[in-house]
């Protein structure tokens, strides 16, 4: 971890700590949502950012997390932080087994599969898929979150354990970027052809972003289940996965800070302008394409590595 | 037997409109092997100007003379012709060169605003076409009683696909089209004007998807503003079953994909009706990816 980052994230850890004393519940849910948003885009960052894997059903992956949750709590009476590993397992098994057969295609292709996938896990909802799903409805009745004997109820409290989530999120993913599996994908994203020659499996790597970021997407859904308490497939139709497709590809594939900043913007500009709501999609559709023209890398790029003068200096010396 | 050869009837009718709307995603993927997001947009928007050019122009109560009705049909496909050409310089020619993924969610962009472009001017709700405009009339086929407007569909398809394939197979542009997709470069080095083809493709693909939004609102009897995406991944879905790049497959794909959705509606499950396609989609991408006519969408890394 680089010295800004870590920086970065002291003031993050700071300027968070202090943040329910300052906001009101209303604000303090929006944040809350924001966090949501943060680490769904963190997670869909990995496959689409990290590995360069058009995904646009990511919302599917959510889902499967948010329902295993749900059902687990409500049927078999878990306590809800004990089903976060499961959802993130479920999520994470559902990946391994759709992807696997499509993740060979070109690009755009691979977006529209992913998209298809999407649309069928909530056609399956809606359909209420052994009978476990509740159907168009959803299911309700998901119990608080109990830490340490503490239940959690209030957004103020929901505001820490979700950012808490977040930080160690932002942390794990910045190791797994400086790893040699996240070297590797890097290398995969920028010249497959090259990876496949130096003897990257680029499947097996690909595979794996993939599971690794629907497992992560598993678990936003538990903590989306254990604040809403109710959940219902149209909380992961089309639009969400559009939307986290974006929060990456605004602030910036591939980079942390930048897919942050791309969740606070989505999530929180919407709400300061609730007056414009029924414009505020033409102008997103508008900035979509304005952005595409003239920032294409997003808001905060990913840096790449580059060779200094004095690098290449010091190279030489040791030869 | 009755039962199936009805559902055939509404498969074909259904699918000569997927078909129409397919050709222009196929023609341009052919050219600029980027899937127009906005596409499906583009065909709703053909549904919306139908219904205002009969409502409020002097179509209104004359609809039904054939004379009126190729009028509302060529004034639809102007103007969402010019609607594919604006989009094109707008959103997409400045990405020519950008990586994919650029192009890809310009594209996406283009199609949301679109959409509220529509649902701004018109409102949330569905738009209703007045009743009565065409006449009622049922066909007698194999001992069936079918709405001949049904049969119009097809009809309209087949013919607009057939003087389409004629276009690009015969033609001098046609051929300068055929340029285009095989190789740019090598095109412009033999002196076709690849910017004057790319905004004939835009002209003619959401030509064509704008009357097969007017064929959805006679048909069904309405639309709304969000149709564009469902019909658009469905028509998606038939020029990548037929072939992507190739005009016959589009058509093949289209109507092959409308007898299958009908068929798997009415003897599996009508609330699967739009997983259907989905399922269509991604089993073909597995297994032939190139689809019953056309070219590799699968990369080899």
């Amino acid at each position: 971890m680089n010295v800004r980052l870590a920086l970065a994230l002291l003031a993050g850890v700071a300027l968070l700590a202090v943040a329910p004393l300052a906001l009101d519940a209303y604000w303090l849910d929006v944040l809350n949502s924001v966090g949501l948003y943060a680490l769904l885009a963190l997670s869909l960052n990995v496959i689409l950012g990290d590995a360069g894997l058009f995904n646009m059903g990511h919302a599917a992956f959510y889902a499967v997390g948010a329902y295993t949750t749900a059902i687990l709590s409500t049927q078999l009476h878990l306590p809800v932080l004990w089903t976060l590993p499961l959802a993130g397992l479920a999520a994470a098994l559902f990946a391994a087994v759709v992807a696997r057969p499509v993740i060979h295609l070109r690009g755009d292709y691979l977006l529209i599969v992913t998209i298809g996938m999407g649309e069928i896990v909530r056609i399956a909802l809606v359909n209420d898929v052994f009978g476990l799903t509740g159907g168009a409805n959803g299911l309700f009745g998901i119990p608080r979150p109990i830490v340490f004997g503490y239940k959690i109820r209030k957004p103020a409290e929901f505001f820490y354990l979700i950012w808490a989530f977040v930080l160690l999120t932002v942390f794990l993913f910045d190791r797994l970027e400086q790893s040699r599996f996240g070297r590797a994908l890097t290398y995969l994203r920028e010249d497959p052809v090259a990876a496949e020659g130096s003897g990257i499996n680029t499947t097996r790597y690909k595979l794996a972003a993939f599971v690794l970021g629907a497992a992560w997407a598993g678990m936003a859904g538990t903590l989306y289940a254990a604040k809403m308490t109710i959940i219902s497939p149209e909380s992961f139709n089309f639009w969400e996965s559009v939307q986290l497709f974006l929060i990456v590809i605004l602030g910036g594939a591939g980079s942390i800070p930048g897919v942050i900043l791309g969740a606070v913007l989505v999530i929180v500009l919407p709400e300061a302008f609730r007056g414009f709501a029924t414009a505020r999609l033409l102008v997103f559709g508008l900035v979509m394409m304005v952005m595409m023209v003239f920032r294409t890398q997003g808001l905060l790029p990913l840096k790449r590595p580059r060779f200094r003068e004095k690098d290449l200096a010091r190279a030489e010396a040791a030869r | 037997m009755e039962q199936f050869l009805q559902q055939l009837i509404n498969g074909l009718a259904v699918g000569g409109i997927y078909a129409l709307i397919a050709l222009g995603y196929t023609m341009v993927y052919g050219v600029l092997k980027l899937i127009n997001f906005a596409h499906g947009d583009l065909f709703t928007y053909g549904g919306y100007l139908g219904l205002t050019l009969l409502t409020s122009l002097a179509l209104q109560g004359r609809v039904g003379t054939a004379a009126a009705v190729a009028l509302l049909v060529l004034m639809v496909m102007g103007l969402v012709g010019v609607m594919g050409v604006v989009l094109e310089r707008a959103a997409y020619r400045p990405l020519r060169e950008s990586p994919r993924l650029s192009a890809v969610v310009s594209a996406l962009g283009a199609s949301i605003f679109l959409q509220n472009a529509l649902m701004l001017l018109y409102g949330a709700r569905v738009q209703v076409y007045p009743e009565g405009l065409l006449p009622q009339v049922a066909v007698s086929l194999f001992g069936l009683q079918v709405p001949l407007l049904r049969i119009l569909v097809v009809l309209a398809s087949v013919v607009m696909m057939a003087a389409l394939y004629l276009f690009v197979q015969k033609t001098k542009i046609g051929t300068a089209v055929r340029a285009a997709a095989i190789d740019q470069g090598a095109a412009r080095l033999m002196g076709i004007d690849v910017n004057k083809v790319v905004s004939l493709v835009f002209l003619i693909g959401p030509a064509l998807g704008g009357v097969a939004g007017l064929l959805v609102g006679l048909y069904y009897g309405q639309v709304n503003f969000t149709m564009g995406w469902i019909y658009g991944m469905k028509a998606f879905t038939a020029a990548i079953l037929g072939g992507i790049g190739n005009i016959p497959g589009a058509m093949v794909g289209g109507l092959l994909l409308g007898v299958i959705e009908a068929l798997g509606a009415a003897y599996l499950s009508i609330a699967w009706k739009d997983a259907i396609a989905f399922c269509v989609l991604i089993l073909i991408l597995i297994v032939r990816p190139t689809g019953l006519l056309g070219e590799r969408v699968a990369e080899k890394v």
